[in-house]
């Protein structure tokens, strides 16, 4: 019951706040709408029992990130730009096409809940007392399967690194 | 934890709303934004098909796509800066010309 | 019974523990922080060969409730084109991530407000990184141009110090193993010794890097009074500028914890499993009987009646807690409770102790200038930070593999970590002493807002 209800607090805040961040005619309430988005989509990890995967999305996503994006945003914050129109000229059509892939997706889910054994997979996952320690298992993985693609992800961040300071800095 | 199918709605409806954010708004910053909420709706199912399985390789992967994003919106962020010192402008609309 | 009126009875009989922790810590932490304010002004008047504020209650100890009623009674003041609603959230942001994250530390083997989290430092740590968004978003809502310098430079400052702040814990968290707060402490018992004592250059780095990121002296550049204004917070008046500086005070007290937990053996007493030195199990009650004997002998000194009662409400509440750190000693059968009541008296007096320290440097030392701040977070801590991760790496697989005694293992670390220091700062001496001779300074640009 308590998992029930936790999980439509966060899903109801992760939704609305992710309609009402792509609606803000304001970049940085746009900002400040992900932020509530990220961290109800943290919430729902911690809801799935992947406490590092909560507690990495709040470090990064939230607290990296999304400081980088309000950094840009003051940066480049426009008056100008704010009293532009905010949708361009093809938002009906995408409108349109996103309802449409939403309306498939819904019918394909709808309509597999009946059949034995594909039905939305009712728990028979393991109870969440048996879990293994999820930091442990997940740092196994990592450095023990997952190692080349560990070392190419420490790789990546290297050449974004170097990619956006490059960028970034002014031709002198 | 809930039927899986919850997820699965959670994870689509966050997708298409960042689907639309990205192809209907004009502000480069707001795209990008709503690219960070696909990756995330990503993240939400990898997760949570990693929780039914009791695998744990699928949030392996949910934290590499959070590094990579972390990357990627570095690196899109200094283009912002780097194309607004030249055009004064965030709109993308604006970007199209190629040549002053 | 209606079955939610019912789910909701066992969702309060489960959880009516942390429930009450949270709300004992929303109320009484601000309070806590508004002392830790007047024992700053005491100590820096104490330094400064004055004697603080003396009028409000007995030698000041009022003032804090006098500047909270002055603060809640103040105009509030919102600038013309601010943002509304983040000019509301940015100051609530701080506060909550602060309040939040001391939900994780544990202040005794079983006083902790969260059930122990596998993730327990982290989460402590990740929570307060996000106070920084509170002095972003109440930087820019402000629409002042000292308002958004002042918080693009306390962000910048705050990152560079939160990364070196973070690879310290990690060597820390190398010798303990876990991330569980419970079982950190648990580990420097086991080992018999404060992780500070095995890892001391990680402390050191964690220390610096604390006192940059609660944005104390000597980095105070963002807010100090000479400086920017008051940075960040310039605009702010009324409560919700308490809510910012309640909020840094309670970050001090959540950094304390942390280090106290990581380096300082969280609740053990000092030399835990020394059996001749159990009498200082003795010592937090007997500190405690201290406090309010003096309490009682300078009741009877103050000129006013309401100061005369205040006392005895100390000496009557420090008499209640010796009876409760007392009795575990004396009858017999509640020995159990040694550890778990002594521990809260030696963890609070950790924290003391490291807010001292905070509070001792801010009073000696000048302030850094942002670039010098910024030089000495990116060029010397973090790759400090980095060497000390792999030299204290090294010393566990030498102790626990090869299996070298651990003091021995420990010291080449720390000596491999301290040459690398030496060699680094001699680094730095050589890059400024031609630099400043050879090339004018350029002219800092419009959008360089590193520049002086």
């Amino acid at each position: 019951m308590l998992d029930k209800v936790i999980f439509f607090f966060f899903a109801g805040v992760a939704i609305l706040s992710a309609a009402l961040m792509v609606t803000r005619r304001n970049a940085m309430h746009s900002a400040v709408f992900l932020i509530t988005t990220l961290l109800a989509t943290a919430g729902i990890f911690l809801q799935l029992r992947a406490e590092f995967i909560f507690i990495a999305q709040v470090i990064l996503y939230v607290g990296g990130i999304m400081v980088l994006f309000i950094f840009v945003i003051m940066l480049v914050s426009l008056d100008v730009a704010l009293h532009q129109v905010q949708f361009s000229r093809q938002k009906w059509v995408a409108l349109f096409v996103t309802l449409a892939l939403a309306a498939e997706v819904g019918v394909m889910l709808w309509s597999s809940r009946q059949v034995p054994g594909q039905g939305f997979l009712v728990p028979n996952a393991m109870p969440a007392g048996k879990l293994p320690a999820n930091t442990e298992a997940l740092a196994g993985r990592l450095f023990d399967a997952y190692l080349l693609p560990f070392e190419i992800a420490s790789v990546l961040l290297l050449v974004a690194m170097v990619g956006a300071v490059v960028m970034a800095k002014k031709r002198t | 934890m809930m039927p899986i199918g919850y997820y699965l709605f959670l994870s689509m409806a966050l997708f298409l709303i960042g689907a639309i954010g990205v192809i209907t708004r004009r502000n480069v910053i707001v795209v990008l934004m709503s690219i960070e909420l696909i990756l995330n709706a990503a993240n939400i199912n990898l997760v949570a098909f990693s929780r039914i399985f009791g695998d744990v390789a699928g949030q392996v992967f949910a934290l590499f796509i959070i590094a990579d994003a972390a990357a990627e919106a570095a690196v899109g962020l200094g283009i912002i800066i780097a194309f607004f010192r030249n055009r004064e402008t965030v709109l993308e609309d604006e970007m199209g010309l190629l040549k002053w | 019974m209606h079955p939610t009126l019912h789910a909701v009875l066992v969702f309060l009989q489960t959880w009516w523990v942390e429930l009450v922790s949270g709300v004992v810590i929303v109320a009484v932490v601000p309070l806590v922080a508004g002392y830790l304010v007047l024992m700053e002004r005491k100590l820096m008047a104490d330094m400064q060969a004055r004697l603080g504020p003396m009028r409000v209650g007995p030698h000041g100890l009022l003032q804090p409730i006098a500047d909270a009623v002055k603060l809640l009674i103040k105009e509030d003041i919102i600038p013309d084109h601010a943002d509304k609603m983040i000019f509301w959230l940015a100051p609530v942001t701080s506060m909550t991530a602060a309040l939040t994250a001391l939900g994780g530390i544990a202040f005794g083997p079983s006083f902790l407000v969260a059930r122990d989290i596998n993730v327990g430092l982290l989460f402590v740590v990740g929570v307060s990184s996000m106070g920084l968004l509170g002095i972003m978003l109440g930087g820019w809502a402000s629409n002042s141009h000292y308002s958004i310098i002042g918080a693009l430079r306390s962000t910048a400052q705050l990152v560079s110090y939160e990364t070196a702040g973070g690879l310290a814990l990690i060597s820390g968290l190398l010798l303990a193993g876990t991330l569980k707060i419970r079982a950190i402490v648990d580990a420097q018992e086991q080992y018999g010794v404060w992780f500070v004592f095995l890892a001391p250059v990680a402390f050191f780095i964690y220390l610096v890097a604390s006192i940059a990121e609660t944005n104390r002296a000597p980095f105070d550049l963002p807010e100090a009074e000479s400086e920017l204004v008051a940075g960040y917070m310039t605009e702010y008046s009324g409560f919700r500028w308490a809510l910012y500086f309640l909020g840094e005070y309670t970050n001090m007290i959540v950094v304390g914890a942390v280090a106290a937990t990581l380096f300082l053996g969280g609740w053990l007493r000092p030399f835990p499993n020394v059996r001749w030195m159990n009498w200082l199990d003795a010592v937090p009650a007997l500190f405690t009987a201290a406090v309010g004997a003096y309490s009682v002998y300078r009741a009877g000194k103050q000129p006013v009646r309401v100061q005369v009662w205040f006392m005895w409400g100390v000496a009557l509440a420090c008499f209640v807690v010796v009876l409760i750190l007392a009795a575990p000693l004396v009858v017999a059968p509640l020995k159990f409770m040694v550890p778990g009541l002594n521990g809260v008296f030696w963890f609070l007096l950790k924290i003391t102790a490291y807010i001292y320290l905070f509070m001792w440097l801010r009073f000696t030392l000048p302030r850094y200038r942002f670039d010098q701040l910024m030089h000495l977070g990116w060029y010397i801590l973090i790759p400090l930070a980095i060497v000390n991760v792999l030299a204290v790496g090294v010393a566990v697989i030498l102790e626990t593999a090869y299996g070298w005694n651990r003091w021995l293992a420990m010291l080449l670390a720390t000596v491999i970590t301290l040459a690398v220091a030496l060699f680094l700062l001699r680094l730095n001496d050589k890059r400024a002493a031609p630099a400043s001779s050879a090339t004018p300074p350029e002219e800092p640009s419009a959008e360089d807002f590193y520049a002086g």
